[in-house]
């Protein structure tokens, strides 16, 4: 299978990379300096695409590539992937659900209690030898806080079982209701962060989902409301996120994802009430080896015939 | 009919107030005598002012003993706002007939939310993460190097099964996690397996979470052997008493990378926290915060008021001190 081409889209797993190299011909499109040229001379002979959360597949790749037949992405979330382009020319697209759900949902669940509870501020407080001059302050209890989901897929519904476990009473917005759900619904993702005192982004980002965080659903939140984004950073509209946090207008907020990775906006940097991470939802060694094998077994599948692994086209 | 001031009955306080502030609820229900706003040594202040005083308020910080007892020939009753008991000569209270309440389980929620939020930030990396993206590091540098260890699946052993180590563990078992422990003696009403000693525990399990007091027994139980048997893979969570743990033991096996990390919200010599520790990634320090929420506090004071509102109408208290097997 090594003469195949596999075109991997920006630095994602040097494990991935090695197991692509063992079985197929690897380019890696991060190093190209002359992307049109590059990619005349080896469109004859790339036929996958190995994308991530950063990059993936748009129409003008897709169509650079007449021979592809497969685009493996290493992650759940396919907003970089043009899925339209892809049914309409019969290309293949895997992502990697399930082995990475739990590891999301602890997160989301990591970052209540990290912005709550101010771990990271109090750590910098001892750190700093601020504790020998005096005590810390008193934060804000997470158990039995209202928690509000949006979105409740295979992350959602975990996300909400781990909160149950601290007696946070769920509700959620999706965009339909959920027959046999327990947990309490609202219509409107403002009428779900006016009924919750921590607002979780768990859903897909499409061009519907896009700034689903607005200013309207920040100030219902309110000043003492808590955000938090495990999604995609398109989903929140960061200007707005930013000057509400800087004045007081919201609580909180923990952040894995933002607008333009890996820029992430300095006015938040100074914020004790903001927990801000590098995109690591699933970045455990566990889940990355799991994701990696995941897409290693689609590719191979397809080219072996047989039938792919997580397809979503 | 409101009261007047000096009807109220009498309630001395000898600490000042720390984050917990005997205030306004207190000062409307009982006369407050308070001995620190008193340039007179201790001794002093009482014999003048607290010979009458049935009550006394106090926290972890006022030592509780025979000598201080016997300047008070008119105590009663002793409410603690702590859960821990270490500060109160509890049996010579008990010859002298003064009744004791504590803070029962008001705390133990937080504390469980404290102990997992450490466990997940330890795991996980939040708090280093969150320092590398403030750093501007995430920009200039690239991706944050991968570590991290997942929580699902992971063995927990908890080192005392009351209160809080039953919240701790609720909370666990719904990411995934099996759950032991190790308590003075097994728990028939519960499921987790329970093992004898903190050393057995340790060696089955990978993250270690201290939930128990601090008594004769449990002071330095945590030591070399126990930390090599949780192993380079395994993590300790402590928010008991910084003494349950061998402290010098305990930063040498970070240091070395005998064991993989550890979330820390006591120390043996607070507010003093050992110098190696505040340099590494792999631990997560917290200034003994982990039951101090506004909302645990407005509890307590509920709490506090409604034990000494109980005794002085001679009905049952809310929370008092048990005898312990």
């Amino acid at each position: 299978m090594d003469s195949i081409g596999v075109l991997m889209a920006c630095p994602m797993s040097s494990y991935l990379e090695q197991e692509l190299e063992k079985r197929f011909h690897l380019f890696k499109f991060w190093q190209v300096t002359q992307k049109p040229q590059f990619l005349k001379e080896h469109s004859g002979s790339i036929r996958a695409v190995v994308g991530n959360a950063m990059a993936g597949a748009d129409a003008e790749l897709i169509e650079a590539l007449p021979k592809l037949e497969i685009v493996a992405s290493y992650s759940v979330g396919l907003d970089k992937v043009d899925l339209g382009k892809c049914r309409e020319k019969g290309i293949r697209v895997t992502n990697t659900p399930d082995v990475l759900t739990e590891d999301v949902a602890d997160l989301a669940i990591g970052l209540c209690l990290a912005v709550l509870r101010r771990i990271c501020a109090s750590d910098k407080y001892v750190r700093s030898g601020k504790w020998k001059k005096g005590d810390f302050k008193l934060t804000t209890k997470f158990t039995g806080k209202t928690v509000g989901i949006i979105g409740l897929g295979r992350i959602g519904t975990a996300v909400a079982k781990r909160a149950e476990a601290f007696d946070c009473p769920i509700s959620y917005y999706s965009r339909t209701m959920k027959p046999d759900c327990k947990y309490k619904y609202y219509p409107s993702v403002v009428e779900l962060a006016s009924n919750c005192h921590i607002l979780i982004v768990a859903c897909p980002l499409t061009l519907e989902t896009h700034h689903i965080i607005n200013r309207e659903v920040i100030d219902a939140l309110g000043p003492k409301g808590v955000l938090i984004n495990i999604g995609r950073g398109p989903h929140v509209d960061e200007p707005e996120l930013v000057s509400a946090l800087v004045e007081g207008r919201l609580g909180g907020a923990g952040l894995d994802v933002f607008e333009q990775e890996p820029e992430v906006p300095e006015e938040l940097f100074g914020l004790e009430n903001v927990v801000l991470l590098p995109h690591v939802g699933s970045g455990t060694v566990e889940t990355r080896n799991a994701m990696a094998d995941l897409v290693i077994g689609n590719l191979e599948a397809h080219f072996m015939n047989k039938p792919l692994l997580t397809p979503v086209v | 009919m409101k009261m007047r001031r000096h009807d109220l009955p009498q309630l001395l306080v000898i600490n000042p107030p720390g984050l917990f502030d005997y205030g306004d609820p207190f000062a409307a229900k009982f006369t407050v005598l308070r001995a620190w706003e008193s340039p007179l040594p201790l001794p002093r202040f009482l014999s003048a002012h607290a010979q009458s005083a049935p009550a006394l308020l106090c926290s972890a910080a006022t030592r509780v003993t025979a000598g201080l007892l016997d300047l008070l020939p008119s105590l009663r009753i002793i409410v603690t706002t702590s859960a821990g008991l270490n500060h109160i000569d509890v049996p010579e209270c008990r010859r002298r007939g003064i009744a004791v309440a504590n803070a029962g389980e008001v705390f133990s929620d937080d504390v469980a939310d404290a102990a997992v939020g450490l466990a997940l930030d330890v795991l996980r990396r939040v708090s280093a993460a969150d320092r590398f993206v403030r750093r501007g590091l995430w920009a200039k540098d690239g991706d944050f190097a991968l570590g991290s260890k997942q929580l699902v699946g992971k063995r927990v052993g908890i080192v005392g099964l009351g209160s809080i180590g039953l919240q701790v563990a609720k909370r666990l078992e719904a990411f995934g996690c099996p759950v032991s422990y190790n308590s003075r003696t097994k728990k028939p009403s519960v499921s987790y397996t329970f093992y004898a000693n903190v050393y057995e525990l340790a060696a089955n399990s990978d993250i270690l979470i201290i939930c128990c007091a601090l008594t004769e027994q449990t002071r330095h139980m945590i030591g070399k052997s126990v930390l090599l048997a949780l192993g380079k893979d395994g993590i300790i969570i402590n928010v008991g008493r910084g003494a349950i743990i061998d402290e010098k033991e305990l930063v040498q096996s970070l240091v070395w990378g005998e064991i993989r990390g550890s979330g820390l919200d006591v120390f043996e010599n607070e507010p003093n926290v050992p110098e190696e520790l505040l340099s590494l990634d792999n631990v997560v320090l917290s200034p003994h915060v982990a039951a101090f929420t506004e909302e645990s506090f407005q509890d307590l004071t509920e709490l506090m008021i409604a034990n000494l509102e109980a005794f002085f109408s001679n009905k049952p208290l809310i929370t008092p001190v048990m005898d312990k097997q």
